[in-house]
C-alpha cells in the first residue's frame, strides 16, 4: 500500500514538473543580475530614447498599456482606456492606488504633465503630435484629445515611449533633459525604484513595496551591469556572473550560446523595436537615379549568402521597411532573388553597358557600427560581378557618418533602423517626402513618391486596423519596386538568459524595454 | 635657490603646455565633421531636426567656433573643465569617479610588471646564452606581441569560465554584502586578471631593458673590479651592477604614466573596468568634447607629473645625476 502510494506520489511529481505546474510556480525574492551594453546617458525615458535608458526606465518608470505578443494592448498604469468612435480622443482609466516612489498618489494630472514634457523632449515627436489636450475630469481619469485618429498613439503608450513621471519633482521649472533627479534621488513610478546608478559600472534597483499591482514584483532586485564588450557578457553568463543580456546580435555570440548548457536563447520580443539591416542608396546621384539600377543591384545580391554565411542562420529576413514580426509586415513583395542574368540585363536596359568587365563606379559608406564589415565587403564583391565597382569608404566614427548621410553626401551605405512600435514612429521618417535630409535615419536616400506620402498620411489617420494594414501594404509594394533601401535581414537581436530565470522578458513586443515586473529567480 | 628656479621654470613651461594641448585638441576636434548632438541622436535611436538643432543650441555648439573656445578656455582658468554632453555631469566630477579605479589598475599592473619584469631581466643577463635566458626571452616576446583583448579573453576564458577562479567584468559585485575585508577580497578577486592582462605587456618591456641594461653594465670595467676584488656574486649583481642598471628602468616607468589614461582602454574594455580609459574612448566615439579635452588636460598633467618624479628618482639612484644641478 505505502509502496502504492509512493509510485503515485513520485508519478504526480514527474507529471507536475512536466507540465511545469512546479517549474512555474513563481517565487518571490532574489537579485536579477542583467547587462546593459553601455551607459545610459539619462535614466529617464520621458527625455531620453535608447535601448539602455529604456531597459531601466522601464523598472522605474510605468507606462499606461503593455503589449502581448499578439500586439494587443494590455492594462499597465491604464486599467482600461476606450478610444472615441471619432478616434479624436483616448480615454486612460488610471489604476486608483497607483503611486510615485515617495509615496505621492499618481494623479490624471501627472499623465497630461508627461505627455507635455515627452511632446516637447522626447526625440520621437510623431508619438504625440496630434495631441492637441489632456483633460484631467477627475484624478484618475485622463483624457487625451486629438488633432486627427491617431491610431499610434496606443503603442506610443507603451514600453519605455511613454513613461509617466511626477510633476511636482520635474515641474519645478528646471530643464527636464538635464534634471538633477533623473540620476538621482529618481521618483519613479515603475515596479523598481532607484538605488545607485554609477556610470560606466551599474544601476541598482530594489523592489517598490508600494507597487499597485498586488504581490508584484517578483524580485527583490534588479542590478544592472554595464559591460560594453560582448564576449565578456558572454562569459559572464555561463559562469553565472549575470542571469540575463539582452540586444545581443552578434551571430557566432549567439550560436555560441545556442549550444551552451544552462542558458536559453530566444529572438521573441523584439518586434516592437523592430531593428531592420539595409542596403541605403542615394536616389538622386548617378546611376542610382535609375530605378533599373537599383532593381539590378537588388538582383545581384544572394541574400541566402547573407542569411547563411554572414549572419549564420540567426537572423531572419525582411522584405520591407516593417518589421517582419510586426502585424502590418507585407510579405507578399518581390523578394528579389538572387538572379545575375536579370541584374546584367536591367542595367544593360538602364544604358550602362559593360566594358572590359566595368559599367560605372559607385562608392558605398562603411557604417561605424560594430560588425557590419562583412556585409559590406559581401556587397562589393558581388556588385563587381555585374560590373559595378564599389570603393568602401571608411569613417572613424558614427558623427562623421551622420554628417555624410545627413546631407547626403554619399552613393550606398549599410545602416540599421529601428521602427519603434509603430510604423508612424519609425517607418514614415525614412520615406516621407517632407522628411528629406533632416539628419541622420531621416530620409537620406532623398526617396520622393507622392502616392507614398498619401498612402503614410492616409495609415497615419485610419484607426481600422484591415484599412491600415491595405495602405501600409501598398506602400511597402510601391518601395518595394522602387528600391531606394534594399533590405537585407532583420537585425538579429537576442535575448540569452540563465535557465534559473522564470517568466524571462521575451514575451510581449518590447523585450526589457517592458516592465519585469514579473520576472522571478529559482532556486 | 636653483632648485626653485629650476622648478619654477618648469611650472611655467608646464602651465604653457597645457594651454596649448587644450587649444590644440578644441581645433582638432572641432575640424572633425558632425559633433555630439549626432552621438545623442544616435543613442535616442534618431532625432529630427529640430531636436539635433535643440542639442546644439543647449550646448552652445551652434556658436562660432572662437566664441565656442574662448568660453572654454574661460571656464578651464576658472578651474571648471566643463558639463559632460554625453553623460550630463561634470567632468571634474566624471574624471574624479574613473579615476581610483584606472590608478589601481595601471599602478598595480607597472608595480608588478617592474618586479617580475626586472628580476627576469637580471636572471637572463647572468647567463644570456642559458635556457632560462631564452625562456624569458620567449616569456617578453610572447606577452609584448599578443593583443591585450586576446590575452585577456583567453584568461577570461582559463579563470572565469573553465576553472571559475576570478569574476569576468567590472570592479566589484553589487551583491557582495560584507565588512571591509569581504569588499577588499572582491575588489582583489576582480583585480587580478585585468593586472596580469596589462602587466603581461610591461612585463616584456622591462624584462627586455634590464636585461640589456643589466648585460652591458656586468661588462663594465667597475664590475670587473668588483669581481677581482673577490666580492661575491651577489653583492657584485645586486649591490653594484643593478643599482646602475636601474636608471633606464625607471626612465622607462616614468613614461609609462601616460599609459594611466591610454594603456589600459583594451583592458577596461574587455574587463568592463570603470576606469579612465573606457572613458576616453567613449568620449572620443561620442565626440563629447568637454569630457575629451578634460581627460587629455588631466593626461597632459600626469604626463608632467611623471617626468618630475622620474627626475626625482632618477637623483635618488644616480649620484652622478644627483651632482648635476
Amino acid at each position: 500500500m505505502k509502496f502504492t502510494k509512493n509510485v503515485i506520489a513520485i508519478m504526480s511529481l514527474v507529471a507536475l514538473t512536466a507540465t511545469g505546474a512546479i517549474a512555474d510556480n513563481p517565487k518571490r525574492g532574489g537579485t536579477l543580475v542583467a547587462s546593459l551594453t553601455g551607459t545610459p546617458r539619462v535614466l529617464n525615458p520621458a527625455v531620453q530614447s535608447g535601448i539602455v535608458t529604456g531597459l531601466v526606465g522601464s523598472q522605474l518608470f510605468a507606462a499606461p498599456l503593455r503589449y502581448d505578443e499578439g500586439w494587443n494592448p494590455q492594462p499597465y498604469l491604464a486599467k482600461s482606456w476606450e478610444v472615441s468612435e471619432d478616434g479624436l480622443s483616448v480615454t486612460l482609466n488610471l489604476q486608483e492606488d497607483a503611486t510615485f516612489h515617495d509615496g505621492t498618489p499618481i494623479k490624471s494630472s501627472d499623465v497630461a504633465f508627461s505627455v507635455k514634457i515627452i511632446q516637447e523632449f522626447h526625440p520621437f515627436k510623431s508619438m504625440f503630435a496630434p495631441v492637441t489636450s489632456v483633460d484631467t475630469p477627475d484624478e484618475h481619469t485622463a483624457v487625451l484629445n486629438l488633432a486627427h485618429p491617431h491610431p499610434a498613439l496606443m503603442l506610443a503608450m507603451s514600453g519605455q515611449l511613454m513613461s509617466i513621471i511626477p510633476e511636482h519633482i520635474y515641474g519645478d521649472g528646471q530643464d527636464p533633459k538635464n534634471h538633477p533627479r533623473n540620476n538621482e534621488n529618481l521618483v519613479g513610478s515603475g515596479p523598481f525604484k532607484l538605488v545607485e546608478f554609477v556610470p560606466g559600472q551599474h544601476v541598482i534597483m530594489e523592489r517598490y513595496d508600494g507597487y499597485w499591482e498586488e504581490g508584484l514584483p517578483y524580485l527583490d532586485r534588479i542590478v544592472a551591469r554595464i559591460v560594453p564588450d560582448s564576449s565578456s557578457r558572454a562569459i559572464a553568463l555561463q559562469n553565472g556572473e549575470i542571469h540575463l543580456s539582452t540586444f545581443e546580435n552578434e551571430p557566432t555570440i549567439v550560436n555560441r550560446m545556442v549550444a551552451a548548457d544552462g542558458i536559453s536563447v530566444s529572438n521573441n520580443g523584439y518586434g516592437g523595436i523592430g531593428p531592420i539591416d539595409w542596403l541605403a542608396m542615394n536616389v538622386t546621384r548617378g546611376p542610382l537615379k535609375d530605378v533599373r539600377v537599383r532593381q539590378a543591384i537588388a538582383y545581384a545580391i544572394d541574400k541566402n549568402f547573407i542569411l547563411k554565411a554572414v549572419m549564420r542562420n540567426t537572423a531572419k529576413d525582411a522584405l520591407t521597411g516593417v518589421h517582419p514580426d510586426s502585424p502590418l509586415y507585407n510579405p507578399n513583395v518581390n523578394a528579389y532573388e538572387f538572379d545575375l542574368d536579370k541584374a546584367n540585363a536591367l542595367l544593360d536596359e538602364a544604358g550602362f553597358p559593360m566594358e572590359n568587365g566595368k559599367r560605372f563606379d559607385i562608392t558605398m559608406e562603411l557604417v561605424p557600427f560594430p560588425g557590419y564589415k562583412p556585409q559590406t565587403e559581401y556587397i562589393k564583391q558581388a556588385l563587381s560581378k555585374v560590373g559595378i565597382m564599389v570603393t568602401i569608404e571608411s569613417v572613424p566614427d558614427f558623427p562623421s557618418w551622420a554628417k555624410i548621410m545627413g546631407t547626403m553626401d554619399f552613393d550606398m551605405s549599410l545602416d540599421s533602423v529601428y521602427n519603434w512600435g509603430d510604423p508612424v514612429i519609425g517607418v514614415n521618417r525614412t520615406y516621407m517626402t517632407s522628411n528629406i535630409a533632416k539628419g541622420v535615419w531621416s530620409n537620406t536616400q532623398g526617396y520622393s513618391n507622392a502616392r507614398v506620402d498619401e498612402l503614410l498620411d492616409a495609415a497615419a489617420r485610419e484607426n481600422n486596423q484591415d484599412k491600415r494594414a491595405a495602405l501600409y501594404a501598398e506602400f511597402q509594394e510601391i518601395v518595394n519596386a522602387e528600391v531606394p533601401i534594399y533590405y537585407l535581414n532583420a537585425v538579429p537581436m537576442h535575448t540569452f538568459y540563465s535557465d534559473k530565470v522564470g517568466n524571462p522578458p521575451v514575451d510581449g513586443i518590447w523585450a526589457t524595454s517592458s516592465p519585469m515586473d514579473k520576472v522571478w529567480l529559482k532556486d | 635657490m636653483a632648485i626653485f628656479r629650476v622648478l619654477a621654470t618648469r611650472l611655467v613651461y608646464a602651465t604653457a603646455l597645457l594651454l596649448a594641448v587644450l587649444v590644440l585638441n578644441f581645433t582638432l576636434i572641432h575640424l572633425a565633421p558632425g559633433d555630439v548632438a549626432d552621438t545623442i541622436a544616435q543613442s535616442m535611436g534618431g532625432a529630427d531636426a529640430e531636436i539635433l538643432a535643440q542639442i546644439r543650441a543647449d550646448y552652445g555648439l551652434d556658436q562660432p567656433f572662437l566664441l565656442q573656445l574662448g568660453a572654454y578656455m574661460s571656464r578651464v582658468l576658472q578651474f571648471d573643465l566643463g558639463y559632460s554632453y554625453f553623460y550630463a555631469m561634470p567632468v571634474t566630477d566624471l574624471i574624479l569617479q574613473r579615476l581610483p579605479a584606472t590608478l589601481l589598475l595601471v599602478f598595480t599592473a607597472q608595480f608588478l610588471a617592474m618586479i617580475i619584469g626586472v628580476v627576469l631581466g637580471v636572471i637572463s643577463a647572468r647567463r644570456p646564452n642559458g635556457a632560462m635566458s631564452h625562456f624569458v626571452t620567449f616569456f617578453a616576446l610572447f606577452g609584448y606581441s599578443a593583443p591585450v583583448f586576446w590575452t585577456g579573453i583567453l584568461l577570461l576564458i582559463g579563470f572565469s569560465l573553465k576553472i571559475q577562479w576570478f569574476p569576468v567584468a567590472g570592479m566589484r559585485d553589487v551583491t557582495v554584502i560584507g565588512g571591509v575585508w569581504t569588499h577588499f577580497w572582491d575588489v582583489l578577486r576582480h583585480l587580478v586578471l585585468p593586472v596580469v592582462t596589462l602587466s603581461s605587456i610591461f612585463i616584456a618591456l622591462y624584462s627586455r631593458l634590464s636585461r640589456a641594461t643589466m648585460m652591458e653594465t656586468l661588462s663594465s670595467d667597475y664590475v670587473r673590479t668588483a669581481k677581482s676584488k673577490g666580492l661575491s656574486q651577489y653583492s657584485v649583481v645586486y649591490k653594484h651592477a643593478l643599482k646602475n642598471a636601474l636608471s633606464p628602468v625607471i626612465t622607462l616607468a616614468g613614461l609609462q604614466f601616460s599609459a594611466v589614461v591610454s594603456g589600459a582602454v583594451l583592458v577596461e574594455t574587455v574587463f568592463a573596468w570603470p576606469g579612465l580609459g573606457t572613458l576616453a574612448f567613449q568620449s572620443i566615439i561620442a565626440r563629447d568634447t568637454p569630457t575629451i579635452l578634460g581627460i587629455l588636460f588631466f593626461s597632459a598633467l600626469m604626463v608632467i607629473i611623471g617626468n618630475l618624479l622620474t627626475d626625482f628618482a632618477l637623483r635618488l639612484v644616480d649620484p652622478r645625476i644627483r651632482g648635476k644641478q
